[in-house]
């Protein structure tokens, strides 16, 4: 009996190990990663929420991208050519691009697929307000013709966040900007091929290599070089809870979660088999907004009072805790970008109790209560209002601060009923620094009243700024005009910057690779 | 008996018409825009809006109702908002799961509560009846998530027996799945274990008591004969009420124990459908919900029948 038993065992033993081995050389090149959402909707133009344009990274190319250090370099584009009146823009195609049914990339698809993102992105309607015509010259030619010069044409096409400009085909390209692209035109011309028999919704959503892919020679930088893809297969997993998250990549179950909680980050620190991994230094940004139309908010001088009582290191603690992961800053464009500058920033974010009161009182606030909006169940906002409460408060401020879910914020920040009826005052959330890298990216800083987004400042000072800067190409003008801009806006402020954080990716240890990059990318990971 | 099938399958009309209404006017009046979800935290204004006209929600609320009712009627429980997908395929896609969690989680409660219910009620006072009543204050008090985290710790992270989460189809890999429904369905049966011993215990406390059972035993029947035979099978009929009844936790605790197990079931779909406000899954979902508890509790009314021969209907 015994020997039966330990044969037994050693057969069950040779068995599993077989089977283990089995399965590590089947799974070795598939990449299992929890990402910060589910992906629910397919078209990236169609929607701005962050997980379907880190989709959009994955399936499709853009014409320009981003590297390191926020430079745009070509991506799909071969060479671009620019005349001298700054009128005519000309871009030819690089060779052998391809999309997954395996057609070629062409210019009229490029030309279409320009259109359609230009019909959804605040910064695509602006370079289209100053595009006389675009057309294609050749298979591989496009031609954008400028009624005036205009300077952000490759910051445009090289956007790196939402809407992100992705070229798809011609025949998805012309559908309705206002209608999702249907689940069959999920093709494009990027690195990895969408996987649309395996997409369970709630469940996963998977991509594997795509093996006609022709990365561009140079390497990977940021967004932009060569998209040279070292894993097989890459399976986003929905999984909602951190704690479980956390317990799945230190069982081995997973490779990767792109945020996990702040929380959680010394449990993971501890684990040598985890790695966190900051690939995005510039991070993102804590940001305070303003309904300017309600009062008492439609007075710029109340709205830079709160500028003057608010201290950003108190927010910065008060939600991400441990310094290593949050950073003072007070350049609204972002520190370590190629717009950061504190320019006008001397007199405000010091947390100045007294003189925000001197302003207040000099404004006539009228004591009328502040509907302050606090959502409660993203842990990296939670905190956030109730450090502005108590600031606005401490400068003599009447706060009413109304707990809802992010989903019910979302809806009744559209709201432009009075606060006392189901408006709103302020609220608070974070933008990624991607999409604020200067102010005609940045939504926030729109001031066009009724076309602006929500909050709706209307500000013709701010607005000329905003043009100055679309329209100048040289880096070193747009800066001067950008601290001109920062001058006046923190006196008339539509919105206020409350510092940068980060969150880093937990990895397994057998995980290398991540780029530095503004999106979360997976061409370059490698699997050992 | 096939008078009384119908007339309950008929009195499922009233109560599920009150149940679509009543999920149809609670998602209308209660805040939240499913097209400033749809939007992105980027989206201006105008975008949002159109994205609400191309919904249909800018319709007056009675129209909306009387379009979705006529669908229902018509089978067609319409599209999500989010998926691009009918709510029938995202149901089909996630109702495996559910399923199984529940019927795991019901053969591991029935077959652990009502063996140490009847002991607990056949050693009444001893150690044992107090391990068992004191686990139900237990089972009863923590909740499950707690449960679920700790059952992760102990068999999944420290003694790597079992997987922390995920869901494998039973017809890709019977062990896998077998294997990703251990802790979820001991997670969610323990609050079921504790209600059924105690009800059970209870139940055949009272049976014990009876003139019958004296008989019986002064009849020399063994212990054995006595409580399967004639204590348990006359104390039945309040277990099976109570195991209908605790249909409704089980669907309550499907949601919190599918989102700690990573499991993609109706659990999950109906608390990603509430957080982001699909108003047609979320109606689809809880109608579903409504329909099986009541047709459960049917099955559960006709099975009396089994057991006590006096009940006819």
């Amino acid at each position: 009996m015994f020997e039966f038993k330990k044969s037994l065992a050693t057969v069950l033993a040779v068995a599993s190990l077989g089977g283990l081995l089995g399965a590590t050389a089947a799974e070795a090149q598939t990449l299992k990663v929890v990402m910060h959402s589910d992906v629910k909707i397919l078209d990236p133009i169609w929607t701005t929420a962050y997980i379907v344009r880190n989709h959009g990274y994955m399936v499709w190319d853009t014409l320009f991208a981003v590297d390191e250090k926020f430079d745009v370099k070509p991506q799909m584009v071969d060479k671009y050519d620019v005349s001298a009146d700054k009128l005519t823009w000309t871009f030819t195609l690089r060779d052998g691009l391809e999309w997954h049914d395996g057609k070629p990339v062409t210019a009229e698809d490029c030309v279409a697929s320009i259109k359609r993102w230009a019909a959804r992105d605040s910064m695509g309607q602006k370079m289209m307000g100053s595009v006389a015509s675009l057309e294609p010259v050749d298979a591989k030619t496009f031609k954008m013709v400028m009624k005036e010069p205009y300077g952000l044409v490759l910051q445009s096409l090289g956007k790196p966040s939402s809407n992100v400009p992705f070229m798809m085909p011609k025949k998805t390209a012309e559908s309705d900007p206002m209608q999702q692209i249907k689940l069959e035109d999920v093709i494009g011309s990027g690195p990895f091929l969408f996987k649309a028999d395996e997409w369970k919704p709630g469940e996963k959503i998977v991509y594997v290599k795509n093996p006609k892919y022709k990365p561009r020679s140079e390497p990977a930088n940021g967004l932009s070089g060569g998209k040279v893809v070292k894993v097989d297969r890459v399976e986003w997993l929905a999984m909602p809870d951190v704690q479980t998250q956390v317990g799945a990549i230190q069982n081995g179950e997973i490779d990767m979660i792109e945020s996990p909680g702040h929380d959680l980050l010394p449990l993971l620190a501890k684990d040598k088999n985890i790695k966190l991994v900051n690939y995005n230094p510039t991070g993102s940004q804590y940001t305070f907004r303003f309904n300017s139309t309600a009062k008492p908010f439609d007075n710029a001088k109340v709205r830079h009072a709160v500028f003057v009582a608010f201290a950003q290191e108190d927010f910065l603690k008060a939600t991400i805790g441990d310094p290593t992961y949050f950073k003072v800053c007070k350049a609204p464009f972002v520190c370590g970008t190629p717009l950061d500058t504190d320019a006008g920033m001397a007199d405000v974010l010091n947390g100045n109790a007294a003189k925000a009161k001197q302003l207040l009182t000099e404004a006539g606030y009228d004591g009328t209560p502040i509907v302050l909006m606090q959502s409660t169940d993203l842990q990296v906002l939670t905190n956030l209002a109730p450090v502005a409460k108590a600031q606005m408060e401490r400068a003599g401020f009447k706060v009413d601060m109304v707990s809802m879910d992010w989903q019910t914020l979302v809806a009744r920040r559209v709201k432009k009923d009075p606060p006392s009826a189901g408006g709103w005052h302020a609220f608070l959330t974070s933008w990624v620094a991607a999409d604020i890298l200067n102010p005609v990216m940045a939504g926030f800083f729109n001031a066009s009243c009724d076309k602006a987004m929500f909050g709706w400042p209307c500000d013709t000072e701010i607005e000329k700024f905003r043009d100055q800067f679309a329209k100048e190409s040289d880096p070193a003008k747009q800066k001067v005009i950008v601290e001109n801009l920062q001058k006046y806006w923190v006196n008339h402020p539509t919105h206020i910057n409350l510092g940068q954080w980060y969150a880093p990716i937990a990895r397994r240890a057998n995980i290398d690779g991540n780029l530095t990059a503004p999106v979360p990318v997976f061409w370059n990971v490698t699997k050992k | 008996m096939i008078d009384f099938i119908v007339r309950r399958l008929i009195a499922i009309i009233p109560v599920l018409t009150v149940v679509a209404v009543l999920v149809f006017l609670m998602l209308r009046l209660t805040p939240g825009d499913p097209a400033a979800v749809i939007a992105g935290d980027n989206a201006t204004s105008d975008q949002i809006a159109d994205i609400r006209t191309k919904l249909g929600l800018n319709e007056p609320i009675w129209t909306q109702f009387v379009i979705w009712i006529g669908n229902m009627l018509q089978g067609n429980f319409g599209e999500s908002f989010f998926f691009k997908k009918t709510v029938g395929e995202l149901i089909a896609q996630r109702i495996e799961p559910t399923l199984a969690l529940a019927v795991c989680t019901l053969i591991f409660a029935v077959s652990i509560s009502v063996p140490i219910g009847v002991l607990a009620a056949y050693r009444q006072g001893s150690v044992l009846d107090r391990v068992v009543m004191g686990f139900s204050v237990v089972g009863f008090s923590v909740p499950g998530f707690v449960i679920g985290y700790c059952l992760i710790y102990v068999f999944a992270i420290e003694l790597g027996w079992l997987p922390v989460q995920g869901y494998i189809r039973i017809g890709v890999n019977f062990w896998g799945f077998l294997e990703r429904m251990i802790l979820p369905s001991l997670t969610l049966s323990v609050g079921f274990i504790a209600l059924i011993s105690r009800i059970t215990r209870a139940s055949v406390l009272e049976v014990l008591n009876e003139d019958y059972i004296r008989t019986a035993r002064a009849k020399g029947l063994s212990n054995r004969v006595v409580l399967m035979r004639h204590a348990l099978r006359n104390a039945a009929v309040p277990i099976l009420t109570v195991i209908g009844l605790g249909i409704a936790i089980l669907i309550g605790g499907a949601v919190v124990t599918e989102s700690v197990f990573g499991l993609p079931g109706l659990g999950r779909l109906t608390v990603e459908a509430v957080l982001s406000r699909d108003f047609p899954t979320i109606q689809a979902v809880i109608l579903m919900f409504s329909v099986v508890y009541v047709v459960v509790n049917l099955l559960i009314d006709i099975s009396y029948t089994l057991f006590d021969p006096r009940i006819r209907y």
